[in-house]
């Protein structure tokens, strides 16, 4: 019974102080920001490497779900006689949910990934300890280029994922499935709100984005310098990117269309 | 010669602590500019961690860590990295970036830290590469380089910005004799030409004690013996004995804390 609380104790403690830890981390982090603004180079090769090698899985997979969602819209949205409204359907759904968590939890599994165990491996070779020792702070030179290069490729890479997504539901839809294009499109421009839809999108992606590149980095820096460490800590990486984006992506859809 | 001046690095009182278990506890040291001073221990005495305090990578509980005048647990954080610029230091494993190729590596530093144009970066690269042998190494990346080679390309790099002081971390550990000979005069000769301190952690004794000037030997947290290299010869310690000389019994037993042998195996 002791032995169950002292270690009901100890994981909330250790919890806690990981908490911590994570927020100076970020705190010392932003404080380098200056880094990417005097040597962009860094920021562009790290959105190379973190963004553009993720467009093609992005791409098809927004295609694949633009797809699906055209199929399912279109069955159910037959049996009201509705399938007009097939393109307002897809637009809103990948706008507003799919785009920005789909994307997320893609982007958590391809550079997320990547990002915990390039930088675990980089302090299990020494090589942060490395920097230190030659008067650089890695925090300005290795983690906040790939901070950045995360938080601005997400919205990017979650409208590139709606952009095609629609471009899928349109090829089911109309292509395949002979609603009117006319009214696919019409339908859709008028009932999608910039405001209401796009710009919610928006702001859910660059929310996910902080996320994911958090815990990435975070883990990767934090992770114990072993390989056993620094598998468990990109295991950790995906598994809480996962539950933060769609636990936050609750309280910003009550946030944004609550009321 | 004034003696505040001769010292570039003095320890004193010196107490650190990892969680429960005390690494050093009151370890006085001077270490003489221009010198190559060796520090031996048996593994997992800390003595890694004492080049991180003298690195001002750790902070230590009490006691005073002077490097070149200047408390390095005191300092800020900018200070600090002023200082940093003028030490080197060799790890374990080379530390090298894994993304850049040797050429890079070298010039990392200078790119960090000075204006140089790119001619000049050059020039002072493919020095240092020179000066360590692997001028012809320069486009290969640091996965297709030996151990021996990756430290020597480390080498390069630690004084890319001419330091007064380097520090290095068992440089011996996992070489092949030919490597280790190269090693060891690179340690001797950089130290003599370019007037450095040279810091020498290991736990090989011999080739260690060939190129050094002073001696420490430290164990469970205390420095056990001292002296220039002839002067440990001529030791009365036995635990000391026993480390030079690589003796499997002595006061450090061969057999690790167990009960009674006899006892042990009629027991059940």
């Amino acid at each position: 019974m002791l032995g169950v609380l002292q270690r009901l104790g100890h994981t909330t403690l250790s919890g806690f102080a990981k908490l911590g830890r994570a927020n100076v981390f970020m705190l010392q982090v932003l404080s380098g920001s200056l880094e990417i603004v005097i040597r962009p180079r860094l920021l562009i090769q790290q959105m190379y490497v973190v963004g553009v090698l993720s467009i093609l899985l992005i791409g098809l997979s927004g295609f694949f779900v633009g797809m699906v969602l055209g199929l399912q819209g279109y069955n159910v949205l037959s049996d009201f006689g509705a399938e007009e409204s097939l393109g307002v359907m897809i637009a809103a759904s990948l706008v507003r949910e799919l785009g920005p968590v789909v994307t997320a939890l893609l982007f958590s599994g391809r550079a997320g990934s990547a990002l915990t165990a390039e930088i675990g491996l980089m302090k299990t070779t020494e090589q942060l300890s490395g920097m230190e020792m030659m008067a650089v702070d890695p925090l300005r030179r290795v983690i906040a280029p790939r901070f950045y290069a995360g938080f601005f490729s997400m919205p990017l890479l979650a409208a590139l994922f709606s952009f095609i997504g629609i471009y899928g539901g349109y090829f089911v839809g109309v292509g395949l499935l002979g609603v009117d294009e006319g009214s696919f499109w019409s339908q859709m421009q008028a009932a999608i709100d910039f405001k209401e839809d796009i710009v919610n999108g928006v702001i859910k992606s660059l929310v996910f984005g902080v996320i994911v590149t958090w815990i990435a980095v975070f883990e990767g820096y934090d992770a114990t310098p072993t390989s056993e460490g620094v598998s468990r800590a990109t295991t950790r990486s995906v598994v809480y990117s996962a539950f933060a984006v769609l636990g936050s992506d609750f309280v910003l859809t009550a946030l944004m269309f609550g009321d | 010669m004034n003696r505040e001046k001769d010292v570039i690095v003095s320890i004193r009182g010196l107490v650190f602590s990892r969680g429960q278990r005390r690494i050093f506890d009151g370890v006085d040291m001077d270490i003489r500019r221009g010198s190559v001073t060796a520090i031996m221990g048996p593994s997992g005495t800390g003595k890694t961690t004492l080049l991180k305090l003298i690195g001002g990578q750790l902070r230590p509980q009490a006691g005073t860590i002077l490097v070149d005048g200047k408390e390095v647990p005191r300092l800020s954080r900018g200070q600090l990295y002023q200082l940093r610029k003028r030490m080197g230091m060799l790890f374990q494993t080379g530390a090298l970036l894994t993304d850049l190729n040797v050429f890079e590596n070298v010039a990392f530093p200078l790119r960090e830290h000075t204006r140089l144009p790119e001619s000049m970066i050059r020039t002072l690269v493919l020095m240092k590469l020179e000066a360590v042998g692997l001028r012809g190494a320069r486009d290969l990346m640091p996965a297709q380089l030996s151990g021996g080679m990756a430290r020597r390309v480390a080498l390069a790099r630690a004084i890319a910005l001419d330091p007064m002081m380097i520090l290095y971390d068992e440089p011996f550990t996992g070489q092949d004799p030919i490597s280790m000979g190269v090693l060891i005069k690179l340690i001797k000769t950089l130290n003599e030409a370019l007037g450095l301190t040279s810091i020498v952690v290991s736990h090989d004794v011999q080739e260690t004690a060939s190129i050094s000037d002073y001696i420490y030997v430290i164990s469970e947290g205390k420095v056990v013996g001292q002296g220039t290299p002839a002067e440990l010869e001529e030791t009365d310690s036995p635990w000391v004995r026993q480390f030079l000389n690589g003796l499997p019994d002595g006061p450090v037993p061969f057999h690790y804390q167990a009960p009674d042998y006899e006892k042990d195996l009629l027991e059940c």
